[in-house]
């Protein structure tokens, strides 16, 4: 008797069971089928083309392999650093409740906002070495002849750098910020109740909070720099003779000079440092994701 | 205000400039050469001494032969903007209510494979993107670029709503399930007006990811009538006598739209999404 209700109640879930797997398998079909055609074959392809040990052989032998190493990690390393000290710094001007201070975040996202390209092409111009607005002036006001920005190696890399930091310090200091007001205001209360100073509040009780939103920051910052190709490629092109290239535009240097399994190779070279990175956010961030 | 508090402020005052200066320079300099005299682009004032709108003029009505296709290349922008979005929510509703509505054996995998995808840059994997399009024969055509910035971007989409969607309660779908919904009817009724919110946030970013990307574009597209306006924008760059101030106008004309996009859904944007994640 029992046995027998119990399978009237059992029957329709199991049946709306297979019912609700034939849609999920069909939901997923989409992603998979984009992600087995635009992902896996590309990489699993990119791998064949890069993995000969001929490629590898001509890309240690090119010397501007080892130029942009230089620069990636120069790049990187100064870029991320510098960008994630003044967000974390400006992360305390910007939860400061002025109206002015709104309106000045504001206009501060707009460097994120907005696409790339024009800003880049419009501070190439502007240090261009003849007819710039920045050699101009520096004559005009100084009388001295300026530099050749973009033509010389240190100044088009540095020029680069900041290029990427005005782009993206405003996304990592909103990202900051909100971490920053997460810090319950109670604590800085009775800090103050207990006479302590700035750098004991920032010390025992902003520091400890922000730690690893920061850390997790500056990761992903990492990759992500790693990656930007327009802040390089669209202000120096590489040039001048190449020794300006990282490692996300030395791929395009190799598929214009037809040694596109070179390139392949260079970004083969770089997976030892970005996997580890990417692993280890990962983790942090599917944590976030379960709970 | 009182002059103690003024110079006390003071501080504060001087770091709001700085950012103000920083945040604008580059942009006003594109303005600045964008106004000025098409021949004079040779720019020795901070302040122009004419001020003329004949670029845009030459940039809307195409009468210079680098913008002569000006129209064409807004409509190829746009056109892969908004297919991007809508394929990206397509592919990103059914991954995520498959993964976490159905519970879809293997979704948790699947998740993470999408992770590591959003997390590897998108430039080390343009070079093999841009071959394998050739050898699907999309090279060219407007579907490379939407193909490719689905690609880029459904990843991002998949986890920012598993996120969204591990808020909504179980007990709403279970609800329906007794009344005898279909998983359909529980995508359509329960499900999508929930997710409403997020849907928008990830097709703007889509829209906004597609209309902005230079390096997929510049590799995939090719002839000028078939290119977006980024690429367009970069072909200026192999002239040496390139007409700046045509250039900053069309630079002007391209960041508009997207800018405006941004700040209408800005809500969406930069609050939600990333900083939940880094936040913990």
């Amino acid at each position: 008797m029992t046995a027998v209700t119990m399978d009237v109640a059992a029957a329709p879930p199991r049946k709306r069971m297979s019912e609700e797997k034939f849609w999920a398998i069909v939901l997923i079909a989409p992603y998979v089928v984009v992600f087995a055609l635009f992902v896996v074959y590309p990489v699993l392809y990119g791998f064949w083309l890069g993995s000969s040990a001929n490629s590898f052989k001509k890309l240690f032998q090119d010397p501007i392999f080892v130029t942009t190493l230089w620069n990636t990690a120069i790049f990187v390393l100064v870029a991320v650093n510098l960008k994630m000290l003044v967000a974390l710094g400006l992360s305390a001007f910007f939860i400061l409740e002025y109206r002015w201070v709104r309106w000045l975040s504001v206009i501060f996202i707009i460097a994120w906002a907005m696409p790339s390209i024009p800003t880049i092409l419009s501070v190439r111009w502007m240090f261009n070495p003849e007819w710039g607005l920045v050699n101009n002036l520096l004559f005009k006001w100084f009388q001295i002849e300026g530099p050749g920005w973009l033509t010389e190696r240190h100044y088009g890399l540095t020029l680069a750098i900041l290029m990427h930091i005005w782009k993206s310090l405003p996304f990592w200091t909103l990202i900051l910020v909100a971490a920053r007001l997460a810090i319950p205001r109670d604590l800085y209360e009775s800090a103050d109740v207990d006479g302590a100073t700035r750098w004991q509040r920032f010390r025992f009780i902003t520091w400890p909070a922000m730690r690893a939103p920061y850390m997790t920051s500056v990761l992903l910052s990492s990759i992500w720099t790693l990656g930007d190709f327009n802040s390089v490629y669209l202000l120096t092109g590489g040039g001048p003779n190449d020794s300006t290239q990282v490692l996300a535009t030395l791929g395009v240097r190799y598929l214009r000079i037809d040694q596109i399994d070179v390139g392949m190779a260079a970004v083969i070279c770089a997976l030892p440092a970005i996997l580890p990175m990417v692993f280890f956010l990962m983790k942090r961030l599917s944590r976030v994701d379960e709970q | 205000m009182t002059a103690t508090r003024f110079l006390e402020r003071l501080p504060l005052y001087l770091v709001g400039l700085a950012v103000a200066l920083w945040t604008l320079l580059p942009i006003y300099h594109l303005l600045l050469i964008a106004v000025s005299p098409p021949d004079k682009a040779v720019a020795g004032d901070i302040i122009p001494q004419t001020v003329t709108l004949q670029n845009f003029i030459t940039i809307l009505g195409s009468k210079h032969n680098l913008v002569q296709n000006f129209w064409t290349q807004i409509w190829n922008s746009t056109l892969i903007a908004v297919v991007t979005a809508l394929l990206t929510l397509v592919v990103g509703i059914g991954a995520n209510f498959s993964i976490s509505r159905l519970r879809i054996p293997g979704g948790r995998l699947i998740t993470n494979i999408a992770l590591l995808t959003y997390l590897i840059p998108a430039a080390f994997l343009a070079i093999p993107m841009y071959r394998t399009m050739g050898q699907y024969g999309f090279l060219d055509s407007p579907w490379s670029m939407i193909f490719a910035m689905v690609t880029l971007a459904s990843p991002y989409a998949i986890w920012v709503m598993n996120q969204a969607s591990a808020k909504l309660p179980v007990e709403l779908d279970e609800a329906a399930r007794i009344d005898g919904a279909t998983p359909l009817q529980i995508l359509r009724f329960v499900y999508l007006p929930l997710m409403a919110p997020t849907l928008v946030a990830i097709g703007i970013y889509a829209l906004l990811l597609a209309w902005n990307e230079y390096l997929y574009a510049f590799l995939m597209l090719s002839t000028e009538r078939q290119l977006t306006l980024a690429p367009a924008l970069g072909i200026f760059l192999a002239f040496d006598d390139a007409p700046w101030a045509l250039m900053m106008a069309a630079g002007a004309l391209y960041a508009l739209p997207p800018t405006i996009v941004y700040y209408m859904f800005r809500r969406y944007m930069v609050g939600g999404l990333t900083a939940g994640a880094v936040k913990g």
